[in-house]
This record gives C-alpha cells, sequence and structure tokens, in this order.
C-alpha cells in the first residue's frame, strides 16, 4: 500500500480514516507543490515564467507594421507569393525607366508624362497592387481566427487597424515613390532645369502620398468584409475598375447634357480623378487626360476635403469592423 | 453524375457573396445605358463608344472572370475540391460540367444585360443588338474558357487574367498595334464589324482582324484553354499557400 503513489482521492479518504500523521507524509510523497499562484496567474502548471523586459503596446504596433510592409513585397513568405506583387512592381518601373532611355537615347527635351499624371496613366496597375496586397495584410488573420492571439498581447484593436493601414499606404506610396523619383532621373539626365524639375517631384511625391492613403483605406475596408480567398482581391479590383469606368460615362453624359460644373465634380468619385483634382488646384499643373476640375479654392476645399474624408470614413469602417472580431 | 457536379457549382457560384456582384454589375450597365439614351436620345454611335468602352472593354472580362474562377478558382483555394476529385468521375467531366455552367452563368450575367443595355442606349432597328449579342458571345465563350483554364494553373487568376484583359488588350493595344491581333476583344468584335457591313466604320465598329482569322483563332483559343485545364485538373497538385 505505501509503495503506491498516493492519488487525491485516497490520500483524502485515508487523511479521513486515520488520525493527521498519516496524511502529512502522504502528501509530501508526490511531486513538489508549484509556487503560490500570484494573481495575475489563471493556471501555473509550473514552467519558468519570462522576467525579461517587455517592449509593450508601441512594440507590439511596430513589429505588426514591419511584418506587413515585408509581406506586402513577398519578402519572408514562400517565392510564389513573391512572384506576383514584383511583376506588378516591374510594370509600374517600365514607364519611367523607358522614358528615361528615351531620353539617352533621342535627346528630348520633354518628359513624356508629367509627374502628377503619372498614377492616372497607370490606374490599372496600381489597383491591381492594392487589391492584391490588401486581402494579405487582414483577410487572412480574419479567415484563420488569430486575432484573438493578436488581441490577448497589449495592443488594442484600433492599434492592429492602424498597423495594417499604414503597412498597406507606406508600402504603396514606397512603390509609387521610387516611379516618381525614376522619373525625376530621367529628366535630369536630359539636362532639364533642376529646380523646376524638383518642384515637380515634390508635387508627384504628395500626390502619391494622398493617393496612397486613399486607396489603401477603400482597399482594406473590402478586404475585411471578405475573407474567402480569392474573393478580396476580385471584390477590390472590380470596385475600383467599375467605379472609374463609370465615372468616365457620367463625365461624358454631364459634358453633351449641359452641366460642365457637374461634369467638374464627378471625377471626385473616383480615387484617382479625386487625387488628380487635389493636385491640379493645388500645385497648379496640367490635369491628366485632360480632364476639367472646379476652379478655384472652392474646388480644392471640396476635393480635399473629400479626400480626408474619405480616408477617415474607412479608418472608421475598419476601426468598427475589428469591435466584434473575435474567433472564426 | 454531370448533372450533379452542374447542380452543385451552380449553388457554389450562386449561394455564395459573389453572387451580389453578379447582379449588382449588369443592373449598373443597364443605368449607364438609360443615362446615355437620356444624354444622346438614341445615337447609335453613343451605343457603341458605351459598349465598346465600357461593356465589352471592362465588364465582359470582368463578369467572366468573376464567374471563371467562382466556379472552379474558390474550390481549388479552399482545399475542397479534393472530395470532387476523389469521386469516380473522370476529370474531363468535372471540367466541361464547371464549364458549362460558367459559360450560361455569363451568357445569363454578361451577354443579356450587354444587349439589353445596347437596346436601351439606342440602336437602329436591332442591328447593333445582334451584332453585339454574338460579339459579346464570342467574346464570353472564349474569356470564361481562358479564365477557368488559368484558374487551375495558378492562383493569381485575378490579377494575371486582369493583366492580360486590360492591360494588354487595351493599354499596350493603344501603343503597339500589333499587339491588337493577339486580342480575344478584337477577334471577337471583327464578328460584330462584319455583320454591320457598311455601317461598321461610320459608328466606329472596327477591328484589326479578319473574320475567318479571327473565328479561326476564337476556336482555337477556347479549345486549347479548355485541353490545357483538363490536363492540369489530371494532375492538380494541391497545396496551400497564403
Amino acid at each position: 500500500m505505501s509503495s503506491v503513489e498516493p492519488v487525491p482521492g485516497t490520500a483524502a479518504s485515508a487523511a479521513s480514516a486515520a488520525p493527521a500523521a498519516s496524511a502529512v507524509p502522504a502528501a509530501s510523497a508526490g511531486p513538489a507543490q508549484p509556487a503560490a499562484p500570484t494573481g495575475d496567474v489563471i493556471h501555473d502548471i509550473g514552467f519558468r515564467h519570462y522576467d525579461g523586459q517587455r517592449f509593450g503596446r508601441g512594440w507590439v504596433v511596430r513589429s505588426l507594421l514591419v511584418e506587413t510592409v515585408r509581406g506586402v513585397f513577398g519578402l519572408g513568405r514562400p517565392a510564389k507569393s513573391k512572384v506576383m506583387p514584383w511583376v506588378l512592381i516591374a510594370i509600374l518601373l517600365i514607364p519611367p525607366l523607358v522614358i528615361a532611355v528615351v531620353i539617352l537615347l533621342t535627346g528630348g527635351n520633354e518628359l513624356g508624362i508629367s509627374y502628377t499624371q503619372y498614377p492616372g496613366s497607370m490606374e490599372l496597375v496600381i489597383s491591381l497592387f492594392v487589391a492584391g496586397a490588401a486581402p494579405y495584410c487582414v483577410s487572412r488573420d480574419l479567415r484563420h481566427g488569430v486575432m484573438p492571439l493578436y488581441l490577448s498581447r497589449p495592443m488594442r484593436r484600433s492599434d492592429y487597424v492602424l498597423a495594417k493601414f499604414g503597412g498597406l499606404a507606406i508600402s504603396m506610396f514606397a512603390v509609387l515613390a521610387l516611379a516618381e523619383t525614376l522619373l525625376l532621373v530621367g529628366a535630369l539626365l536630359m539636362k532639364l532645369p533642376v529646380g523646376a524639375q524638383l518642384v515637380g517631384w515634390a508635387g508627384g511625391i504628395l500626390t502619391v502620398a494622398i493617393l496612397a492613403l486613399i486607396l489603401s483605406g477603400i482597399a482594406l475596408v473590402i478586404a475585411a468584409f471578405t475573407l474567402r480567398r480569392g474573393v478580396g482581391v476580385a471584390a477590390i479590383i472590380t470596385g475600383l475598375l467599375v467605379v472609374s469606368g463609370v465615372v468616365q460615362i457620367l463625365i461624358a453624359i454631364a459634358k453633351d447634357k449641359g452641366y460642365p460644373t457637374v461634369a467638374s465634380y464627378l471625377p471626385a468619385l473616383n480615387p484617382y480623378g479625386l487625387v488628380d483634382g487635389i493636385a491640379v488646384r493645388l500645385l497648379g499643373v496640367e490635369p491628366s487626360n485632360s480632364t476639367a476640375y472646379p476652379a478655384g479654392p472652392l474646388g480644392l476645399l471640396v476635393f480635399g476635403s473629400l479626400a480626408v474624408a474619405t480616408v477617415g470614413a474607412c479608418l472608421a469602417i475598419l476601426i468598427r469592423r475589428y469591435q466584434k472580431v473575435g474567433g472564426v | 453524375m454531370i448533372f450533379v457536379v452542374m447542380h452543385l457549382t451552380v449553388r457554389g457560384l450562386l449561394g455564395r457573396r459573389r453572387a451580389v456582384l453578379f447582379v449588382l454589375l449588369p443592373l449598373l450597365l443597364l443605368l449607364m445605358a438609360g443615362l446615355v439614351r437620356w444624354a444622346s436620345g438614341g445615337d447609335p454611335q453613343s451605343t457603341v463608344k458605351l459598349t465598346n468602352e465600357f461593356s465589352v472593354g471592362t465588364l465582359l472580362p470582368l463578369m467572366c472572370l468573376l464567374i471563371g474562377t467562382g466556379v472552379i478558382g474558390t474550390e481549388i483555394d479552399d482545399g475542397s475540391i479534393v472530395y470532387l476529385l476523389a469521386k469516380p468521375v473522370p476529370r474531363r467531366t468535372i471540367l466541361w460540367s464547371k464549364l458549362i455552367v460558367a459559360w450560361g452563368a455569363t451568357l445569363v450575367f454578361a451577354v443579356l444585360p450587354i444587349i439589353a443595355a445596347v437596346e436601351i442606349a439606342g440602336d437602329e432597328g436591332t442591328r447593333l443588338g445582334w451584332a453585339y449579342g454574338v460579339t459579346a458571345t464570342l467574346a464570353a465563350l472564349a474569356y470564361t474558357a481562358v479564365f477557368v483554364a488559368l484558374s487551375v494553373v495558378t492562383r493569381n487568376v485575378v490579377i494575371i487574367g486582369l493583366l492580360y484583359a486590360l492591360l494588354w488588350e487595351t493599354v499596350l493595344g493603344g501603343y503597339v498595334p500589333g499587339v491588337r491581333n493577339v486580342s480575344i476583344r478584337q477577334w471577337a468584335l471583327a464578328a460584330a464589324e462584319n455583320m454591320l457591313g457598311d455601317r461598321a466604320p461610320v459608328w466606329g465598329v472596327t477591328s484589326d482582324v479578319s473574320l475567318t482569322a479571327a473565328l479561326v483563332l476564337l476556336a482555337a483559343t477556347t479549345i486549347g484553354a479548355i485541353v490545357l485545364a483538363v490536363r492540369r485538373l489530371q494532375t492538380l497538385p494541391l497545396t496551400t499557400r497564403d
């Protein structure tokens, strides 16, 4: 009897039958009891504790942001996932490269495309890039039900949204800014006036920054509601393409019927038109596709506030969406 | 057995949230057609512009892509195609039943709305309606077959498909004339150009390819895509990637 490992039930029955003296050795023969649980531990099974420094909320957000940016470019993901982003980036960088090479060979005296017209001319490829990246950023975490794991860290729900939004916007901005810089290199190679080109380039950088914010917001909202793989990409690209096509038709109709004021405000419905309108009114550059935009400070005010409202609304929808998110 | 697979495919295609797009996009097209009619008063030239640029140029490839990936791409993506492939049904039959459903869906959700949009926006008799009906049908058959084949071959079907349908055919075709000879849209437009006869140049319905060449190329592309899809489905690697 004494050689048998005491189980709680028998120990208790022995304690109840015999005096206290026989119960005490039975308890001490068992495994060493873990340290008394402290207040913040649910179930301590005796593993060694982590005593190092904890970096806290800011570091979690920073790590999430870095992971998002890396993932958009396929870094840290399998080779198959690297193909698509880099093919699209290559296509985005081809026009500036071709322009630079043509200038070098023929010695032209003007850029084939202005800094602010570049995003509008690559509309489809930019849309494809953001459509491919946004579902990667948010859909997988929702689909595989790992959000509770993120939220069990010292990070708020809005932190997650802002980190993902920031990561996607930074990635998009990096790609587009690189293309703008290539255009600048081309312009400097043909010895255009440096000052004017730098001003134009700065305007282009500002334009693509606004565009990256707006597109990231819209794409993330759609991606956060389409969890199935492949559906998010299709939904984002369908939305962006159809809006762009419909707005073009509406502008043509408004012009035909003799409502030029309406026609000048309609481009604001398309993210690319909205950003181009802001650039035209703010920087005084030529519009892309010779679109007409509302004149004067009122136009800038309307387009600018619409851009701010779009980004704000997208973030608000995302934060609201993540208030309820839990397991699968 | 083919009907069972078709039934399952229809349910998978229309029972999901993406089916909302199949209804919304045609409705949007009809709305646009109404607005165009209001603006132009039924001028066939405006109809041609709307149909060439929006209906056949953007909406039709998009719908074919959504439907083509919807019938088989989503199943491959979430891995549930295994349960279908494990059944004693020839892969050929599986692919054909999915393709037939996809063709039927594009006919209902893309081709018919395009014809309706032409009639709403303004037509001369029913000449434009017939011409664009044939063009849209031919293009839908080829696009759907290509996109179904692409969904069996690659996971990035949406991006690759759109790069072809929009960047290659629309943007590159504008700069490099030779590219327009390798374009489903141009091949299909050849039919409309031929059917409209002497009115085609007036309304601006032109194609860069002759009718015989266009029909041969369309048939070759469609059949090639189907053969490729069947062969790839017979040796489908089932991997997961994210």
